[in-house]
């Protein structure tokens, strides 16, 4: 059963603010290290978090008004996936959801790289699909001009969203039989090439990893407006939106994706978690001051539409608490946090947000809580193979979208 | 005794072949993170210098379905790698990664993050192909020309060092403060020490600002395995470590002074590189003993279905109806047919050759067709006594046939329990192997190598 609300947190170079490596001290010499993310990771964890998003891009960072990489703000990262992977042993409950492109990327190392995150999480793979579609990450590449449109990057990654659900699929959980008698370590007639041919990506073979816990980790995906919904509804089992962008208001930002469900001819209500940038401070005033410093010190302010995808809210718990509460009460199933200082802010939902959750009867206690998959973690279904015998399961076949609870 | 050559092991995770014993009683998952784990706990107690992993991208096959006789399915390299970097500090981690089915900018990225998340003990054996069989996994197909995969790979090479000398060590120069005190001025990183890559060859058009920061070898190190004349050429020119096949003692030698002579060619001296041939070891307290053990795990290597597969990816035919334990097929290989075995690495050339010297060695010896398999399959291990095999790395180093061994166990994951407890002192005690890592050491510190292969690279500071 997930909790009545669930709690993501979103981790991003020192905080999703440009000013938040200013207030990082030390760490922000140490973005590139293992022992930081551990820290970081280990800490939301323990603490109860359902899940942390890595975020990732092939660009080195954001870009100043010339166009140049815009060095006052944190530049440089590492490969989400492999972050994700490296943390993994030293968690235990926790949804690792690391971002990976499917633009430039190709999708058999894409679902492979994940299936691997499964198995050395034990069952807490994620998936956040995205898209690239800057020009300066295609001349990374060399390989396509670059500038496509949205629609075309979106059917290349439902495109690539299907051949990865496939080769997630291509073993069966118990493909591996080790018969010593006929010599044979598998049964091959329970392994499954992919065989998708595509208009932009084509995979034949199986994949190389058996079975994963999960066999298909949840895919996360965000979506700003119709397009991105639509995308998100025929590829992804979470749906992240962004109240607070281009006018979009909680209500609004939700029917996005429940539209979005209608018009595909879906009756499966995906799992919605608002998407809200936070600093938490210890009073409405003081929080106040914190962001405006920060503003002060990246020479703009950070807010919806300046700077920022989503709401930038200078709170405090009890007021977080209210707006989750209110959220909760319009059908969203929790939210991303997106915290504007690491690691203050996110301590601060780890160490106050959390337990605050649990006394107001929205999350139970982490000492309650039983271990689980990232998927039942999020109320999410098992995913059946497209494969399985119904004879075996009873249950016929599943697409990338299906095997998500109403 | 401080002249002595220091002896390198690498250990080998058991892989998707018949040298990896499924069938033990103590093989575990090849799949679990659990035997990851403790294969890499049990080589960093040995203080191997670094832990290997082959790469798979597509199952493969035989007389066109999936081959179910060996260890079938494995983890993505990358992904598994990084993991271990987890739950391990010492030993280096060295990833198959292929350069024809990856892109520069994003493998580079994932090395250098991989060598970040290390502490700098990264490495990666370049490996190239260009067949359809395994391009049907990936975008562009087998879009490759056989000839031109070695040019790609080292354009490949040349280009991520590029990318990974793009930024310069002290590029970032952020000094935050604490929550406490007022916020930090000043840039994260300065620009002028990050330079835009701008690459324009054959193979690659790469241009703009590389993701990763400097990691803390600025380059992982660079294996290679190839054998043939442009694997070896590749070798010389880009590697820092030679996995290589020739494990006979003559051989290896005489492989050595070849590669010598290769690295003398391109300005290169032999203290660049390190020749690391892959070798299997069965202990037994006596010689007999050990004898006895290899016959019985040559045997489980060889079921008998895994002896007629050997033998048909030979005919090239379908062999399914001879007996196991009867005589060679009387009928001739096919050489003309489409090959059966695909996604397998091939070593033989001469077919008719090949099958005549098993032909003569079959009657003299009146050997089973998996009789044999198993002596035509045995190759480049050691088998003996602890005390034995100890004295025989030693040789094959201070002689100069190798730097060391790549150790490849036969089973999964305790397979090199053994060799950590019983060899690994007696190296020790020869004074031929460290007691200990060095703190904080690289990969490249560990092996011991100089980094000349790096101070060549365009430098920009």
């Amino acid at each position: 059963m997930p909790d009545r609300i669930t709690l993501v947190t979103a981790l991003q170079g020192a905080g999703w603010h440009p000013a938040a490596w200013r207030a990082a001290g030390p760490a922000a010499q140490r973005l590139t290290s293992l022992r930081h993310w551990r820290d970081v990771v280990v800490e939301q964890d323990r603490l109860g978090i359902d899940a942390v998003t890595l975020e990732d891009s092939f660009t080195a960072g954001p870009t100043d008004p010339d166009g140049d990489l815009d060095t006052s703000t944190v530049v440089g990262r590492l490969d989400a996936l492999l972050v994700a992977s490296a943390v993994a042993p030293a968690t235990r409950a926790i949804g690792l959801v690391p971002t990976v492109s499917v633009t430039h990327t190709e999708p058999f190392h894409v679902a492979t790289g994940l299936q691997t995150l499964d198995h050395v999480s034990l069952g807490r793979a994620g998936w956040r699909i995205q898209v690239s579609p800057t020009t300066r990450e295609a001349a990374l590449f060399g390989r396509r001009p670059g500038g496509d449109d949205a629609a075309t990057l979106f059917d290349e990654a439902r495109e690539v969203a299907e051949v990865v659900s496939r080769l997630w699929d291509s073993w069966d959980d118990d493909a591996i039989i080790r018969d010593v008698t006929t010599g044979r370590f598998i049964d091959r007639d329970r392994i499954h090439n992919a065989a998708f041919s595509g208009s932009f990506v084509s995979v034949h073979g199986a994949s190389i990893v058996p079975r994963s816990p999960q066999g298909r980790p949840p895919v996360f995906s965000l979506a700003h407006r119709a397009d991105a919904a639509a995308f998100a509804v025929d590829a992804a089992d979470v749906v992240l939106v962004t109240p607070g962008f281009d006018g979009l208001e909680d209500r609004g930002a939700l029917a996005l994706v429940r539209d979005a469900e209608q018009a595909a001819g879906s009756d499966v209500r995906r799992p919605v978690l608002a998407d809200l940038a936070v600093l938490i401070g210890s009073s409405p005033a003081a929080a106040a001051d914190e962001l405006a410093a920060l503003d002060a010190a990246a020479g703009a302010p950070y807010a919806a539409g300046s700077g920022s995808d989503t709401s930038v809210l200078a709170t405090t718990v009890p007021d977080l608490l209210a707006r989750i509460g209110d959220l909760r009460a319009l059908g969203y199933a929790g939210v991303r946090l997106r915290p504007l200082r690491i690691p203050i802010d996110s301590t601060a939902i780890a160490r106050q947000l959390v337990p605050a959750l649990v006394t107001a009867g929205l999350r139970a206690d982490v000492a309650s809580r039983p271990t689980a998959d990232l998927r039942t973690r999020l109320g999410i279904a098992p995913a059946v193979s497209r494969y399985a015998r119904p004879a075996v399961t009873g249950v016929g076949v599943g697409s990338v979208s299906s095997g998500v609870s109403a | 005794m401080s002249a002595k050559r220091q002896v390198h092991l690498a250990a080998h995770f058991p892989g998707v072949n018949n040298t990896t014993v499924w069938s033990d009683d103590r093989a575990e998952s090849q799949i679990a993170f659990s035997s990851f784990e403790h294969f890499a706990r049990n080589a960093e107690r040995g203080f191997f210098d670094f832990l290997f992993l082959a790469e798979g991208l597509r199952l493969r096959e035989q007389k066109g379905r999936i081959h179910d006789l060996d260890v079938v399915g494995r983890p993505n390299t990358l992904a598994i790698l990084a993991a271990l970097a987890g739950v391990t500090d010492h030993i280096g981690l060295v990833g198959t990664l292929q350069t024809t089915f990856n892109e520069p900018v994003e493998l580079a990225k994932q090395l250098a993050t991989l060598d970040h998340l290390t502490d700098g003990r990264a490495g990666w054996n370049v490996v190239t192909s260009s067949d359809a069989f395994h391009g049907a996994n990936f975008r562009r197909g087998g879009f490759l020309d056989h000839a031109d995969r070695y040019t790609r790979a080292a354009e490949f090479v040349e280009l991520s060092r590029e990318l990974w000398d793009s930024w310069e060590s002290d590029a970032i120069v952020a000094n935050g403060s604490g929550a406490a005190g007022p916020l930090a001025a000043g840039v994260f990183a300065d620009r002028s020490r990050i330079h835009d890559v701008d690459h324009h060859g054959p193979q690659f058009d790469v241009t703009g600002t590389f993701p990763v920061p400097r990691s803390p070898q600025r380059h992982p190190v660079i294996v290679q395995a190839g054998d043939s004349d442009e694997g070896r050429d590749l070798a010389a020119g880009h590697a820092e470590v030679i996995f290589s096949l020739h494990t006979e003692f003559d051989d290896a030698q005489s492989f050595y002074r070849d590669v010598t002579e290769r690295l003398e060619r391109v300005g290169r001296s032999k203290d660049e590189l390190l020749i690391l041939p892959g070798a299997t070891f069965v202990l037994g307290d006596t010689a007999d003993e050990a004898e006895e053990r290899s016959r019985a795990i040559r045997r489980a290597q060889v079921s008998p279905a895994t002896a007629i597969a050997f033998v048909e990816q030979v005919w090239n035919r379908d062999l399914s109806s001879y007996d196991v334990d009867g005589p060679l097929p009387s009928i001739e290989p096919d050489l003309e047919g489409a090959d059966i075995t695909r996604g397998r690495v091939r070593h033989t050339r001469d077919v008719p050759a090949l099958v005549q010297s098993w032909r003569d060695l079959a009657a003299a010896e009146h050997l089973s067709i998996r009789d044999l398999v198993i002596r035509a399959s045995t190759r480049g291990g050691f088998v003996g006594t602890p005390a034995h095999i100890a004295a025989e790395i030693d040789r094959y180093v201070q002689e100069h046939a190798t730097d060391g061994f790549v150790v490849v166990p036969h089973t999964n994951p305790y397979g090199l329990d053994e060799f950590v407890d019983r060899v690994v002192p007696l190296l020790q005690e020869r004074g031929v192997y460290r007691q200990s890592y060095d703190e904080g050491a690289t990969l490249r510190q560990t092996l011991d190598l100089p980094g000349r292969v790096l101070d060549r690279q365009r430098v920009f500071a």
